[in-house]
């Protein structure tokens, strides 16, 4: 199925764009008329993955973080995360609950609440050449009469 | 983040309202960290009711201060957490760890229920 609209969205990995990843994708989001939960949930998982972004793949750097959306007419959305940071040496073991490399102050629970949030979660990674997050969601579709009368 | 802070010997409550995110939580941290050092208080007070989004950043601050009062024989306690904010949270299992006053929770969620309508 083809997508009925797309986004491609490329900013550096600096924090204060983490609220501007999160007002964009809901932005998008909402031609899709999402629940006030659903847009909740992928304004969510969206933070946690550019945050990833910027606190692991960008450590002590600045790189260029992308983000591209497709939304579906079955209100099925894809959200691609994608950094050409350091990568993720083992993936199992980074999303496992509780684990972090980033310190005191990191729950180690970004990935579980991407995974919480949406109703897919795919994570590739290399080395030295990045990391793509890959998160599917379904947004109910309803009735939309009441309007179109 | 806007914070507004009201300190007594005996508790520190600090009222958070924005979005709680990483890019805020080092801030916030610092200032937190702050008062929390300059205070002989054993109880620091986190009212989140102005709080309209928060992620794990979020969960990571509470943990952190969590030890920290701990550490200096004190008490942290959460109050004023919405339903949805309390959904992460509990993903963290936080509904375990004693911070939470009496029925706070469901207190202060309807006092903002009165007021939206």
């Amino acid at each position: 199925m083809k997508p009925m609209n797309e986004m491609k969205l490329t900013f550096p990995s600096r924090s204060a764009n983490e609220s501007f990843a999160r007002s964009a994708v809901a932005s998008f989001l909402s031609q899709l008329d999402p629940a006030v939960d659903e847009l909740a949930d992928l304004r969510t998982a969206v933070s946690e993955a550019v945050t990833n972004c910027i606190v692991h793949a960008y450590r002590d750097t600045i790189g260029s973080i992308t983000i591209q959306m497709r939304l579906y007419a079955d209100g099925r959305t894809v959200i691609k995360i994608r950094d050409r940071g350091c990568g993720i040496d083992n993936v199992e073991q980074a999303m496992e609950p509780l684990f972090t490399t980033g310190g005191d102050d990191r729950s180690g629970l970004g990935f579980s609440v991407m995974e919480s949030f949406t109703d897919r979660l795919k994570v590739s990674s290399k080395i030295g050449k990045g990391t793509v997050v890959t998160m599917e969601k379904y947004i109910v579709v309803r009735e939309r009469q009441a309007k179109t009368v | 983040m806007v914070i507004r802070m009201d300190n007594s010997p005996n508790a520190i409550t600090i009222w958070l309202s924005g979005e709680l995110d990483h890019h805020a939580a080092r801030d916030l941290r610092e200032q937190v960290d702050g008062a929390v050092n300059r205070s002989v208080a054993k109880v620091l007070r986190l009212d989140f009711s102005g709080v309209t989004f928060m992620d794990s950043s979020g969960i990571g601050l509470i943990m952190g201060r969590y030890r920290l009062m701990a550490a200096r024989g004190g008490q942290l306690l959460v109050v004023g957490a919405s339903e949805r904010l309390l959904r992460v949270m509990k993903l963290a299992g936080l509904e375990k760890l004693p911070v939470w006053e009496n029925h706070t929770v469901l207190q202060s969620s309807t006092k903002r229920e009165v007021k939206r309508r």
